[in-house]
């Protein structure tokens, strides 16, 4: 039942997004949509040594998406860059606490994580474009 | 007063709508833009093909063949009936919307529209009679003109005849409309908007994909040149679509899709194509599901276009009338009801259209959230997305008020 999914947690992401907005000069600018529903999102991230140091996203879309997105920004601040490789779609679920979402609410949970692995690509193929056959999986959520 | 339709006594015929959902929940289906549910004389005539008289069509010259190419040829002369068009050859049948107007846009398109040349349409166009379009326009070197939708939902015709004149003299090669917005909800008045386009001799092709399933049409009045629909919108099965041609117009076309069925003789070097409308429809048709088409319209010729109209001119007052009361809503299209068809696209302020979709489905109902493959219009409305709520002849006031009820708790949940 949606009361499961609409809890305080959810609610208060959506309404107090924490990390909203852009960086300015940010190492990797990142977006993507999705598709079927119209979701946005765009992610800035400031890189030191390979050490996510400022994150920052902005996008239009539902209560999951953006909460999700919120939560993302609080899990890999300040964490090293590859963490992101790590990070699975369970991952997220359990972050946010919704692991019984259906199909098509599961892409609205993810839409950040897929745009945060994007991010994450490019910025290792922008440093090594010899990396970029081995990198082009990495961005694979669903 | 007596009513104009028996609702009740439709929904028995609906094998769906009786069914349970979840908790023992009851469907209230109220995405009939999207797709309808199926009586079941359809379900049953699709099922009478498959058990009975299956046979590919045209050729063959045994008895279920004959039964077969007789069932599916019927089905063509119903829809001439149903939109009054003169010659039944005037009908080619397609597997949707999308496809009529992609048969447009490549078979009559790839001759009549050269570089330089201007297509109008308008801002709330569907996808699928925009996409066509402007991959067309790629290919020709030609341009796309929008004709722009007003706060309200209506568009203006002699915003029309301003484009048509800036454009200059015989640069307009088609206008290309829907006759009924999926968003907006808009009815417009094609038959003037036809009449100003044919004194600028410019055909005009109208998307019927929502306004022939509601309300009766006729294109002899209209005077369109064609107009493209799909089955499943109005009680058929999916994969089937119509497009019409005026007879004139369809004879100088081209082909679109070549090879078996739409040949009259075939040689090493040249084809001679069959004669219209088959000339149109190559390869093995959708024939269970034109036939199914064909119980469709039956169906609807029993209750009368004119009643379906009518029921959801009510229906949809009462709609209206019951979501302005809800809190901070905002309602899409214009306020009269007479000129909206059966759907109403709104967004209740701090709730996200997939959120209130999601919520509503703990209630069985189930109602469409997105852009509505109407990207360009939800621009203009500055939306990422909105909600919309569509009804038939078988939804009920009942079935409205328990969409209220879940939109009053959507609002609780998100404390609006």
């Amino acid at each position: 039942m949606s009361e499961d999914i609409y809890r305080e947690m959810i609610l208060d992401h959506y309404r107090n997004p924490r990390n909203k907005g852009k960086i300015e000069e940010p190492d990797i600018r990142i977006n993507d949509s999705n598709p079927l529903c119209g979701d946005e999102i765009s992610i800035d991230l400031k890189v030191e040594n390979d050490v996510i140091k400022d994150i920052k996203f902005d996008g239009r879309g539902c209560a999951i998406s953006q909460a999700s997105a919120s939560m993302l920004t609080e899990m890999v601040s300040n964490k090293p860059l590859t963490t992101i490789k790590d990070l699975t779609k369970d991952d997220i679920l359990e972050n946010i606490g919704l692991t019984n979402l259906g199909p098509a609410r599961i892409k609205c949970a993810l839409l950040s994580l897929k745009v945060l692995k994007l991010g994450m690509v490019k910025y290792y193929v922008d440093k090594d474009p010899s990396s970029a056959d081995e990198m082009k999986d990495q961005s694979k959520v669903y | 007063m007596q009513a104009l339709l028996d609702v009740y006594k439709i929904r028995q015929d609906f094998p769906i709508l009786s069914r349970k959902l979840f908790d023992g929940k009851n469907l209230v289906y109220l995405d009939n833009a999207a797709t309808t549910q199926k009586p079941k004389e359809v379900i049953d005539a699709i099922s009478r093909y498959y058990s009975e008289y299956n046979a590919n069509i045209h050729r063959a010259v045994y008895q279920i063949a004959e039964e077969a190419t007789e069932e599916y040829e019927k089905t063509r002369e119903k829809i001439r009936k149903f939109i009054n068009a003169r010659h039944s050859e005037e009908i080619i049948f397609t597997r949707n919307t999308t496809e009529s107007i992609n048969l447009v846009a490549y078979a009559w398109g790839g001759s009549n529209v050269k570089k330089g040349n201007k297509i109008i349409l308008t801002e709330y166009e569907h996808h699928s009679n925009l996409v066509p379009w402007q991959v067309l326009g790629r290919t020709k070197g030609a341009k796309l003109n929008y004709l722009q939708v007003d706060n309200e939902g209506y568009i203006s015709l002699e915003e029309l005849d301003k484009i048509i004149s800036i454009t200059g003299e015989g640069k307009t090669k088609l206008i290309t409309l829907s006759e009924m917005s999926n968003v907006l909800g808009t009815i417009f008045p094609v038959k003037e908007l036809i009449k100003l386009a044919h004194d600028k001799k410019i055909p005009v092709l109208l998307d019927g994909a929502q306004s022939v399933p509601h309300m009766p049409t006729d294109v002899q009045d209209t005077d369109c040149d064609f107009l493209a629909f799909s089955a499943h919108k109005m009680l058929g099965p999916t994969g089937v679509g119509v497009l019409y041609v005026k007879k004139e117009i369809l004879e100088k076309m081209n082909p679109f899709i070549s090879g078996g069925d739409m040949i009259k003789e075939v040689h090493k070097e040249n084809t001679i194509f069959n004669e219209i409308p088959y000339k149109f429809e190559g390869g093995t048709p959708n024939i269970a599901d034109v036939i199914g088409f064909g119980a469709a319209i039956d169906y609807l010729n029993e209750i009368g276009m004119k009643n379906v109209r009518e029921h959801e001119v009510k229906m949809t007052e009462y709609l209206m009338s019951k979501l302005t009361e809800i809190k901070s809503i905002k309602i899409y299209g214009p306020k009269r009801s007479e000129d909206r068809g059966g759907l109403v696209s709104f967004n209740i302020e701090g709730i996200h259209p997939h959120d209130c979709a999601t919520i509503l489905n703990d209630f069985g109902v189930a109602i469409r959230s997105g852009h509505h493959c109407a990207q360009v219009l939800m621009e203009k409305l500055d939306i990422v997305a909105s909600s919309r709520a569509s009804l038939y002849i078988y939804n009920t006031k009942e079935e409205i008020d328990i969409l209220i009820d879940a939109l009053n708790h959507a609002r609780r949940i998100f404390k609006t």
